[in-house]
C-alpha cells in the first residue's frame, strides 16, 4: 500500500478545504449529506488499515463500526456525557471486540478469514438485534454528546450544527489519516506490509506474524469504533444495521473503488460512491441499477481505483 | 564441542512415507556442512525440520544445547537459525535495500521499538553490510522485481544475513545461476562458512566438494554416509547409490 506524496497531498489537501468551506454555500441537507459521506469514508479508512495494510480482507469489520455507535448510546442513555468520554469509550469498544473477533478469527487465512470474520459480524449483529442489549431491532435514537471536557460545555444553536458535525468528521479524517500514514513509516508499518506481501517469509525471518496481524486487527477495530461514534454523532440514532455485514461489503466496495493500492484510496471511493448514489437518485427511482452499472464502467476504466496516482 | 545446532534421530513422515528416518547432524561454527543426494531425498525437509518449518514426528532439536523440537519457525529464526529458501522468496514490489532492511528489524526488535521510524533505525547499516556482502552493494535501490535471477538468489541469502544468524541453511543456493554468479557464491559461502556454521544443499557436485568440510549423503531419507569430500569421493557404497548414477 502506497502512501500519495506531495502533489496527492496537495489535492486532497484541496478537498479538504472545498469540503470544510461547504457551509459557506451548501444547503443544510447537503451539509448533512456530506457529513454521512464523511463517516462513510472514515470506515472505509479504518478497514483499509487491514485491506492495504495486512492484506487481511474482512467482512466482519461494520461489526466494530456499530459497537462503538451503540458504545455512545450506552454512555448518554444514563446520563448527559462529554465527547471525549464518549470517544474513548468507542475506541475501546471497538477495539476490545475486535481484539476478541481477531484472537480467533486470525486463526484463518484468506478465503477462509473473510468467512469467519463474516461469521463474527453477523453474531454480533444478532446480539444486537435480537437482545435488549441494544435497545431492540428498531434502534433507538440518542442523545448526542456534549461539545466540551472539564466541565465546561459549548452549547451549539441548532442551526450551526450541520457546520460542526461537518468539521468534526473532517478533522477525525484527517487526524485518521495522518495517524495510519504515520504509523506505516514505523517498524510495525513496516512489518505489516511485509506481511501482505510475503507472510511465510516474515516467520521464517523470526517475525511472530500472528500477534503484528492482531495488534493491526484491534487497532483497526478501535478506528472502525471511532468512525461508529461519529455516525453517532451524526444521525443521532444506532440501530443493529451499523453492525450488519453489508455495511463492511459497501467499505471493501469503496476501497476498491478509490483504488485499493493507496491509504486516500477508500476515502475517495466512499465519498465517490456518496455522491453517485446522490446523483442517481436525482435521475431515477431506480437507483442502485445505475450505481451498479457505474461502478463496473469505473472498475474497467480504471482497474486501479479512481484515486490511483502515478507512483 | 557442542554444535551451534544439533539434531538427534529426526523422523519426519508424511502418511506412510517417511521423508527423513531418523537423521543426526550438529552444526558447528567454523564448518561448512553439505548435505547431497538424489532427488526426494529428504534433504529439503531435513532443513525444514532444522528450520522449525516442519515439526518432526520424532527425534529432538537443540539449539546451543536448549531444546527446540516443536518450536514455531519465527523462535528458530529469533534463536539464530537462518534459512533461505529454494524457491526465491523475495517481497517484489519493495528495493533490495527495503527487502533486507525489513529483514534486518525484525531480529532484536523489541516492542518498544516497534513504533520507531523506519529509516532511523541501525538495521539500516546491518542491511547495507548484508547487501554489501553478498555482492549486491550496487544494486540496493533497485526494485526486487526487476533483479536477475542470480540476483535474487544473492538478495535471499542477504535477507537471511541481514538477521545475524549464527547458522545458516541453504537449500540450493546456487540453483539455476550462470557459471559466474555461481562462483560468486562459492566463495561467499566458504566465506561466511568462517563466521558461521552452514548447512548446504546443493545439486553442483563441483562446488559442494570444493567448499565443504563435512558431507552427509542421504537416500531415502536416510543417511548412507558421512565425511570429508576425500572420504566420500573413496566410498564405494556412495558411487554405487549416487554418484555412480549422476556420472
Amino acid at each position: 500500500m502506497l502512501i500519495a506524496g506531495r502533489a496527492g497531498h496537495l489535492a486532497l489537501a484541496a478537498l479538504a478545504l472545498a469540503l470544510a468551506c461547504m457551509p459557506l454555500f451548501a444547503s443544510p441537507y447537503y451539509i448533512g449529506f456530506a457529513s454521512s459521506a464523511l463517516v462513510a469514508a472514515l470506515f472505509a479508512l479504518s478497514l483499509q488499515l487491514l485491506v492495504g495494510g495486512g492484506g487481511m480482507v474482512s467482512l466482519g469489520h461494520a461489526a466494530f463500526f456499530g459497537v462503538g455507535a451503540y458504545a455512545v448510546w450506552w454512555l448518554t442513555s444514563a446520563s448527559p456525557t462529554a465527547i471525549v468520554a464518549t470517544l474513548a469509550a468507542a475506541a475501546f469498544a471497538g477495539g476490545i471486540a475486535a481484539l476478541g473477533v481477531g484472537a480467533l478469527a486470525l486463526r484463518t487465512k484468506g478465503f477462509f478469514f473473510l468467512m469467519t470474520t463474516l461469521a463474527f459480524g453477523q453474531m454480533l449483529f444478532f446480539v444486537f438485534h435480537d437482545t435488549k442489549l441494544g435497545g431492540g431491532a428498531d434502534g433507538v435514537f440518542i442523545t448526542r454528546p456534549d461539545f466540551g471536557m472539564f466541565g465546561l460545555v459549548w452549547d451549539i444553536p441548532r442551526r450551526q450544527r450541520p457546520a460542526v458535525l461537518l468539521w468534526l468528521n473532517l478533522g477525525m479524517l484527517v487526524a485518521m489519516y495522518a495517524g495510519i500514514a504515520v504509523l506505516f513509516r514505523t517498524l510495525f508499518g513496516r512489518a505489516l506490509l511485509g506481511i501482505r506481501a510475503n507472510e511465510h517469509r516474515m516467520r521464517a525471518l523470526g517475525m511472530p506474524t500472528h500477534w503484528y496481524k492482531l495488534a493491526a486487527f484491534t487497532l483497526a477495530g478501535a478506528l472502525a469504533g471511532i468512525a461508529g461514534h461519529q455516525w453517532a454523532m451524526t444521525e443521532a440514532f444506532v440501530s443493529p444495521e451499523l453492525l450488519g455485514w453489508h455495511r463492511s461489503a459497501l467499505a471493501l466496495l469503496a476501497i476498491v473503488l478509490g483504488g485499493a493500492g493507496w491509504l486516500h484510496g477508500p476515502i475517495i471511493g466512499a465519498l465517490a460512491f456518496a455522491a453517485l448514489g446522490e446523483a442517481a437518485g436525482l435521475v431515477t427511482e431506480r437507483q442502485h441499477l445505475v450505481e451498479g452499472a457505474v461502478i463496473l464502467l469505473v472498475v474497467l476504466a480504471f482497474p486501479r481505483g479512481l484515486g490511483a496516482l502515478r507512483r | 564441542m557442542t554444535g551451534l545446532l544439533e539434531a538427534a534421530n529426526l523422523v519426519r513422515r508424511f502418511g506412510g512415507l517417511a521423508a527423513v528416518g531418523g537423521v543426526s547432524v550438529a552444526l558447528r561454527r567454523g564448518c561448512l556442512h553439505a548435505v547431497i543426494g538424489p532427488n526426494g531425498a529428504g534433504k529439503s525437509t531435513l532443513v525444514n525440520l532444522l528450520s522449525g518449518e516442519l515439526p518432526p514426528t520424532s527425534g529432538t532439536i537443540r539449539i546451543g544445547g536448549e531444546d527446540a523440537t516443536g518450536w514455531p519457525n519465527w523462535r528458530f529464526a529469533r534463536a539464530g537459525i537462518g534459512r533461505s529458501f529454494q524457491r526465491t522468496n523475495v517481497l517484489r514490489d519493495m528495493t533490495a535495500m527495503e527487502n533486507v532492511r525489513l529483514a534486518a528489524q525484525i531480529r532484536g526488535t523489541r516492542a518498544r521499538h516497534l513504533f520507531r521510524f523506519a529509516g532511523s533505525e541501525a538495521g539500516l547499516r546491518r542491511a547495507a553490510a548484508a547487501l554489501e556482502r553478498v555482492g549486491l552493494g550496487g544494486h540496493a535501490s533497485r526494485d526486487a522485481a526487476i533483479l536477475s535471477h542470480g540476483q535474487l538468489r544473492q538478495l535471499e541469502i542477504a535477507m537471511v544475513l541481514a538477521t545475524d544468524p549464527t547458522v545458516l541453511l541453504l537449500d540450493e543456493p546456487l540453483a539455476g545461476m550462470g557459471a559466474e554468479e555461481a562462483e560468486r557464491i562459492a566463495t561467499l559461502l566458504r566465506a561466511l562458512a568462517t563466521d558461521h556454521a552452514v548447512l548446504l544443499i546443493e545439486h553442483d557436485m563441483d562446488v559442494v566438494f570444493a567448499v565443504a568440510d563435512t558431507l552427509t549423503v542421504m537416500v531415502d531419507g536416510l543417511v548412507l554416509d558421512e565425511g570429508t569430500p576425500a572420504h566420500i569421493r573413496g566410498s564405494a557404497r556412495v558411487r554405487d547409490a549416487y554418484l555412480g548414477h549422476a556420472a
